[in-house]
């Protein structure tokens, strides 16, 4: 079933040809993505390039109707409890169940994970304590500021040890204290546990900062992809620009979105999927 | 990585006790197949609970409707004599058919916290764990379950108020819990069926309204099947409601009842509603 595993470590992700259509909407077109071992992957673009659905397609949740998806070598579409059992996921909107208090919360996913009931309390505290949730921990969800509903969902997927933690918009909507607080969370709980991570975001000083490799996604799939530094120079050495004013991360990112790629800019199709997205996301 | 564990708070009473990352490091064991049902049924269920101890609002807010039932049709029926109820009080009567109709409102109006949830984006994220989606909705069927038993157990205090003369045999108590839960495993089922079909809670929120009254009235809950049309009776033998009115009705009061087949057509019914709202529950996570 994974002819290329065991020869060499299987890629974090490997998308190959990956293609999802909603109705008449084509959201990925032909996606080839491949995030290595233990790195901090940005997958970035403008709003309704499909990074989402991508990533739902990664984590199980929409199926794989073209293409092949592996998750360490696993197959989304064919293997899709041994590929959950790898996973930290956190979705674009907040989501803890403001019902139940943060250490409830962790408490669950520990549970729907197999955490042995002896070292379920410990483990959720470690993981309420990981995001310094740990004085907050029995105050119900629903008293929590954006920024500590990220940081517990960040516990929640952290709490089952996963080799793969993915991130959609993980500081979206957040103050820049919070924000910086919840890269410094991550970066903490990557440096210690090894773990890959697949991030999207639409700020590109994030990108740039904590970002080991980025790819800019336009109208369902790739099209530049390097560190955030090759990219700027790529970009520089294109522009002329002088070795001292290289581009900046948004450059590119303006350079890829609103490039020729772009020919059917404005017309209805933008403003639907605009309007779509607004729906959602509001 | 893993050096000494620094001696793991044996009692995590104080303050802030100094949690390391050690257990972070490892991803649990998987469990057998076989315990992963009764697992994530357990979790469901623990989740359900907790939410009642933190706002038992709707537990008291729901009494109502049950107790205005009991006391005003029930005492004033029990007063005209006019349904013919094989000898007991007509309040005692309908007692079992009120616990009935508050544990299905319970359960119908369930999928309306799926549809809550997947908009929160909380389904999503389960989804994504290790829990097929039989076993989810299994979860979630046990937990409105559970959230009815509650919601039973206040009406059985409030008919035990009333007078009505209940058994307390524990055995049997037991078993109408048994029975309340099932019964509302299925109708939480329907419920997270329909909401797969229209997907949107204000939708469910009408089919709900649309489909309790008949069910109710087209029960055995209120009047014996014997005083209905037969186009109604035969309505009624296909209501799971009639089944788990007759099974709480014999085992409460210990009047003649079916309570095998009670029992094997309302397993039968949730198992049913188990298979079709998993089936639907890819339409709630596109
Ligand atoms: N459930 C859905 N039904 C119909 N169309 C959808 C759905 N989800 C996404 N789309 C469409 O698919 C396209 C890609 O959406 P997607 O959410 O993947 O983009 P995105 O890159 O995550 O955007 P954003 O930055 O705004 O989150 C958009 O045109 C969107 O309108
Ligand atoms: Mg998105």
């Amino acid at each position: 079933m994974t002819r290329d595993t065991g020869r060499r470590q299987a890629d974090a992700v490997a998308c190959t040809g990956l293609a999802h259509a909603f109705d008449d909407t084509s959201a990925v077109d032909g996606l080839d993505l491949t995030v290595r071992p233990g790195e901090v992957f940005g997958l970035l673009g403008p709003n309704g390039a499909g990074k989402t659905t991508a990533i739902r397609c990664i984590t199980t949740l929409l199926p794989v109707p073209a293409g092949m998806v592996r998750v360490f070598g696993h197959d989304a579409a064919g293997d899709r409890m041994a590929v959950r059992r790898l996973l930290g996921y956190v979705p674009q909107q907040l989501s803890a169940d403001a019902g139940l208090t943060g250490r409830e919360n962790v408490a669950l996913f520990a549970r729907v994970f197999d955490v042995p009931r002896r070292e379920r309390a410990e483990r959720v505290a470690q993981a309420l304590a990981a995001v310094d949730l740990a004085d907050a921990a029995d105050r119900l969800a629903a008293t929590y500021s954006g920024g500590m509903v990220r940081r517990l969902e960040l516990a929640q997927a952290l709490v089952s040890a996963p080799r793969l933690l993915i991130l959609d918009e993980p500081t979206i909507g957040l103050d820049p204290i919070a924000r910086t607080g919840v890269w410094e969370h991550i970066g903490a709980v990557r440096a210690a546990t090894g773990m890959t991570v697949l991030v999207t975001t639409h700020y590109m000083d994030e990108a740039d900062q904590y970002c080991d490799r980025v790819a800019l996604m336009h109208r369902g799939r790739i099209r530049a992809l390097g560190t955030p530094a090759e990219l700027r120079e790529r970009l520089g050495a294109r522009r002329r620009a002088a070795p001292g004013a290289l581009p900046t991360l948004e450059d590119v990112f303006r350079d890829v979105a609103g490039s020729g790629l772009d020919d059917e800019a404005g017309d209805f199709r933008d403003v639907r999927s605009t309007r779509r997205t607004a729906r959602r996301v509001g | 990585m893993s050096e000494a564990p620094a001696a793991p708070p044996a009692g995590s009473a104080d303050p802030a006790p100094a949690h390391g990352i050690d257990l972070l490091l490892k991803p649990p064991r998987p469990r057998a197949a076989w315990r992963l049902l009764p697992a994530r049924v357990g979790a469901m269920c623990a989740v359900e609970l907790q939410k009642l101890r933190h706002d038992r609002t709707e537990l008291y807010t729901r009494a109502v409707q049950p107790a205005l039932w009991l006391l005003i049709f029930g005492q004033t029926f029990t007063r005209i004599r006019a349904i013919p109820t094989g000898g007991i009080p007509y309040v005692d009567y309908l007692a079992p058919g009120i616990i009935a109709q508050s544990a299905m409102f319970i359960a119908i109006f369930y999928g309306i916290q799926i549809i809550w949830e997947r908009d929160a984006g909380i389904l999503n994220k389960l989804l994504v764990t290790p829990t097929p989606r039989s076993a989810l909705i299994t979860g979630k069927a046990f937990a409105a379950g559970v959230k009815s038993l509650v919601q039973a157990v206040v009406v059985l205090l409030i008919a035990a108020l009333l007078g009505v003369a209940l058994t307390w045999n524990p055995l049997k108590l037991l078993a109408v819990a048994a029975i309340v839960v099932l019964g509302s495993a299925f109708f939480s089922c329907l419920s997270m069926t329909i909401a797969g079909i229209v997907l949107s809670r204000d939708r469910l929120m009408g089919f709900g309204q649309a489909i309790t009254m008949p069910l109710f009235f087209g029960s055995n809950a209120l009047y014996p099947v014997s005083v209905m049309p037969g186009w109604l009776q035969a309505a009624s033998r296909a209501n799971p409601l009639s089944y788990e009115v007759d099974a709480l009705r014999g085992l409460l009061l210990g009047t003649p009842h079916h309570l095998a087949s009670d029992f094997a057509v309302l397993l039968v019914a949730a198992a049913l509603g188990v298979t079709a709202a998993s089936a639907l529950l890819g339409r709630l996570a596109r």
